[in-house]
């Protein structure tokens, strides 16, 4: 039983390790840069959240605050790429890399400034609610997290693979230039791209404040974890993004109870190494030789 | 004997067959060229030969040393130099940089040495300097020398690729589509150093091109693939008047 | 004075181009000498700093910048280094083979992940870094008997030529002994760029395959250059330890090879001088910072509140714009400048103009 209880909390956990991989694998998919202020998009949308819904602040209904948070964070994102990405567009994947951790750490800074550094949680309508399955306690916030994990990654998987939208995104991301002459709108394309990442984010933020504390450098680590388990699961495709987070959720709680302290906390990492060694490519590898 | 023997080369890539039991061989100082229509696979052979690809079945033997399974870095050592279909400069570096780097397999130093600049160190780059001035005189490149590869023109870029593979003392050099992309004038000038390679250097030269007009001018014997298999070997003439290479480029309904 | 004519192949393969190129470093070195007659203990110790972080700078800018695989793990290598040192001499050992086992041991152990790290590229390799060093913040907890676990480990003063040197007591002789380890490695550095090993390193950056086709062996040149990248952010890291006196795993955080990565890019990647210049932004921009509001503060009476992190905010705004603007660094602006200078009047506008390049998918390698 008690295993079975680590593993719904871990699942839980994995969901939002998946939902940010998600974010990673949107941005890698359309433009193949690796977002490494993810996290920290993560943490403003969990700020956000608690903006608008905590009684102390705005005092919205839950789902409006989910709403405008997502919206903000998707306008977020979009003005990001409008503004600040556009300007290195073209260039290579390692400047996105430099580019996106600075931001990153603005926006920690930003957030230091506004909120402050107390951790901060998120009040649900459902705080506190359990459901009791035989012995199994499943609390009513894991299983939110759950359901919404599975609807997200359903829909984004759903829109790669079936919309012109979609399969224009996936075009732009392998040869920029040769998306652009076949008339497949890059720029605009990247901008939507990274507003559904902000989106994606704020979801993903909301659900972490909602079983978490929030403060502003949670999204550093997280934001790491969660791209090693969007690298687990290949960096390329969405569901082995959520594969992948559930993988690090579900080790991580285990590693902790089972292996002596200290280990416990670096076995995502250590997880993904091996993967990373056994497969540079990730599980679902997309790599393949230059062609010369 | 024979410099380079190809015998019963096949590699596949998930399924297709891209080079289909090829066997060739190359006569020391003569140049031989590899024609075909696009995807014939004539590329996929010179990356067999310099080791980038691991063949599925066949055997290469170079100056009647097995090369089949030799790690691709000491394919240069040997004498076997190459040029890239889609240049493959080091562009951050000055022509002479990129020579330099060409002399790689000749070094002769360790890298300890090299971090304390023994007078070993200095005497070796200045022997390597000495050689790589040379090609830069044969291939009249001293007006670029200290230019970096990136601002360069893309007819000089191909000549400091040829000039890169020279530097490395080569036996055989592969030239991947050497005329591709340059002027008619250009072209001209390449014909010339092909010929002054194989003339005044006593080169072997194996190459792969599609401007006829250089083929025949400096080929001494051609072979057309199709589809990664052999279709027909002789002169640039007779090669041309095959009917299976006229069929092969201008599809079946030609001869019909 | 930049219209000189090469005679010889030597005038390629010297350090120096020329007298007055010679003159400049010499001019540099001999402030570099004075530095203790010219400034005070606290900017000596600032000064320290620099030299420190520019020796891990150049430990990164090796495989970073010269052989073109990304390493945001180094801070892993100094930690290496550190507790090597300091355990080392916490059991007797002199200061000198100490710090020489630090190098040592930071490069074993950097060349044997190299082979299974450095088979990955680009963004893998990257994250793998990331991994690596936030593996080693635990190493340090656990491996008690070497790091002291969370307390950390304190520093022994270092007995060298006779003279007891100590960071606080005899700041002079610190700073000696930090200039002299940078400027050999500089040394050793520039050597290795001017012969075979250094161009192999730059192939492997520009072109892997090519560079195997001219008989570059690439995993030996890659893992080649990553043990001496990791010896000398070792070196970096002991000395470091001696500079703070007293380390622990917090000393060597995941952020802090984040922020080393971002010191060699800002300095200008590729560039030795980078290294530096990258050292002399992250070591002085708090102290210019805290300058600027004491200024506004007394002379025009603007109070600036004291946000925590301020510094790593414009760090990060300053790296936000050179990226956009001037994706070579300073290195970068210097050389326009320089050029400006060299070229006065006739410089143009459209000299440095950079080619757009085209987003190829890494996916081929």
């Amino acid at each position: 039983m008690d295993i079975l209880q680590l593993l719904v909390s871990g699942i839980a956990n994995g969901c939002i390790y998946g939902l940010l991989a998600l974010g990673f694998v949107l941005i890698y998919k359309a433009s193949e840069a690796v977002n490494f202020a993810q996290g920290d998009m993560m943490m403003l949308g969990a700020f956000l959240g608690v903006t608008f819904i905590n009684t102390s602040y705005a005092d919205l209904p839950f789902l409006v605050g989910i709403t405008l948070a997502a919206l903000i964070l998707g306008l977020f994102g979009y003005l990001l790429d409008r503004f600040v990405l556009r300007a290195i567009f073209g260039q290579p994947q390692f400047a996105m890399v430099i580019l996106t951790i600075a931001l990153g750490f603005l926006i920690r800074f930003v957030a230091g400034v506004i909120w402050g550094h107390d951790p901060t949680s998120l009040e649900t309508p459902f705080i506190g609610l359990v459901w009791t399955v035989g012995e199994l306690m499943i609390p009513v916030v894991d299983a939110v997290i759950i359901i919404t994990t599975v609807a997200l990654t359903a829909i984004l998987y759903f829109f790669f693979a079936r919309t012109r939208l979609g399969v224009a995104m996936q075009a732009s991301s392998q040869n920029q230039m040769a998306a652009y002459y076949m008339g497949i709108p890059v720029k605009r394309i990247n901008a939507i791209v990274w507003a559904l990442s902000g989106v994606v984010a704020a979801i993903a933020g909301v659900m972490f404040a909602a079983k978490g504390a929030v403060e502003p450098s949670v999204g550093l680590l997280f934001g790491i974890k969660a791209f090693a388990a969007a690298v687990i699961g290949g960096l390329g495709s969405l569901p082995g993004a959520l594969l992948g987070g559930l993988l690090v959720g579900i080790v991580e709680p285990f590693a902790g109870r089972y292996l002596p302290s200290g280990v416990g906390q670096i076995a995502p990492y250590v997880l993904m190494l091996l993967v990373l060694i056994l497969r540079p490519g990730g599980l679902f590898a997309q790599i393949s030789q230059k062609k010369v | 004997m024979s410099l380079l023997q190809v015998k019963d080369l096949s590699i596949s890539f998930g399924g297709v067959k891209a080079v289909d039991g090829v066997s060739f061989t190359v006569e020391p100082g003569e140049v031989f060229t590899l024609v075909g229509p696009n995807g014939a696979g004539k590329s996929t052979i010179f990356n067999l030969i310099s080791r980038l690809y691991e063949p599925s079945a066949g055997q290469i033997v170079f100056d009647g040393q097995d090369i089949t399974s030799l790690p691709a870095h000491k394919v240069a050592g040997l004498g076997i130099a190459r040029t890239f279909q889609n240049i493959e400069l080091f562009d951050h570096s000055s022509v002479l940089q990129n020579l330099l780097i060409g002399r790689h397999c000749r070094r002769n130093t360790r890298w300890f040495e090299e971090l304390l600049f023994l007078p070993k160190v200095r005497r070796s780059e200045r022997q390597h300097r000495l050689l790589v001035e040379e090609v830069i005189d044969f291939l009249d490149l001293a007006a670029y020398r200290d230019k970096l590869i990136a601002g360069l023109p893309y007819g000089v870029r191909k000549v400091v690729e040829i000039a890169r593979a020279l530097s490395s003392e080569p036996k055989l050099i592969l030239l991947d589509e050497p005329a591709s992309g340059l002027s008619v004038e250009e072209t001209q000038n390449m014909a010339w150093w092909i010929e002054d390679m194989q003339k005044d250097l006593g080169l072997t030269v194996l190459m792969v091109e599609h401007d006829m007009s250089l083929v025949s001018r400096v080929s001494n014997r051609v072979l057309a693939v199709s589809e990664g298999r052999p279709l027909a070997m002789g002169t640039a003439a007779e090669v041309q008047a095959d009917p299976k290479v006229i069929e092969a480029y201008l599809g079946t309904e030609a001869t019909s | 004075m930049s219209n000189r004519f090469k005679s010889r192949y030597d005038d390629d393969i010297n350090l120096f181009e020329g007298r007055w190129h010679l003159a400049q470093y010499a001019i540099l070195m001999a402030l570099l000498l004075a530095a203790p007659w010219l400034l005070g203990t606290y900017y000596l110790g600032e000064l320290t700093a620099v030299l420190v972080w520019s020796l891990a700078g150049l430990g990164l800018m090796l495989i970073s910048g010269h052989t073109g695989q990304v390493s945001l793990g180094h801070a892993a290598f100094m930690a290496i280094g550190a507790f090597t040192n300091l355990a080392l001499m916490l059991r007797g050992w002199h200061f000198i083979p100490a710090l020489l086992a630090s190098a040592v041991t930071s490069g074993i152990i950097g060349a044997i992940i190299s082979r299974p790290i450095l088979r990955m590229s680009g963004i893998y390799l990257a994250i793998a870094t990331l991994a690596l060093s936030i593996i080693i913040e635990d190493v340090a907890i656990i491996a008690e008997p070497i790091t002291g676990g969370v307390a950390g480990v304190f520093a022994p003063p270092i007995a060298l030529f006779g003279m007891e040197i100590d960071r606080y007591a005899t700041p002079h002789a610190f700073y000696y002994l930090c200039l002299a380890v940078l400027v050999m490695v500089t040394l050793g550095y520039l050597n290795l760029l001017r012969s075979a090993s250094g161009r192999s390193f730059l192939a492997v950056r520009d072109s892997e395959v090519s560079a195997r086709a001219l008989g570059v062996n690439v995993a030996r040149a890659k893992t080649l250059s990553f043990s001496l990248s990791c010896a000398i952010t070792g070196l970096a890291g002991a000395l470091y330890a001696h500079l703070a006196q007293a380390v622990n795993y917090e000393s060597f955080l995941v952020l802090i090879s984040i922020t080393l990565l971002l010191q060699v890019v800002i300095g200008g990647l590729g560039s030795v001088h980078g290294a530096f210049f990258g050292a002399i932004v992250v070591v002085l921009l708090p102290q210019l910072i805290a300058i600027a509001r004491d200024f506004l503060d007394n002379a025009a009476g603007i109070k600036i509140a004291a946000y925590p992190g301020m510094d790593t905010a414009l760090f990060a705004l300053l790296i936000l714009l050179m990226v956009i603007y001037e994706p070579r660094g300073l290195y970068g602006v210097w050389f326009k400048v320089r050029t400006w200078l060299q070229l006065f009047p006739l410089y143009r506008k459209g000299m440095f103009r950079r080619t757009r390049t085209y987003l190829k998918t890494e996916r081929q390698r």
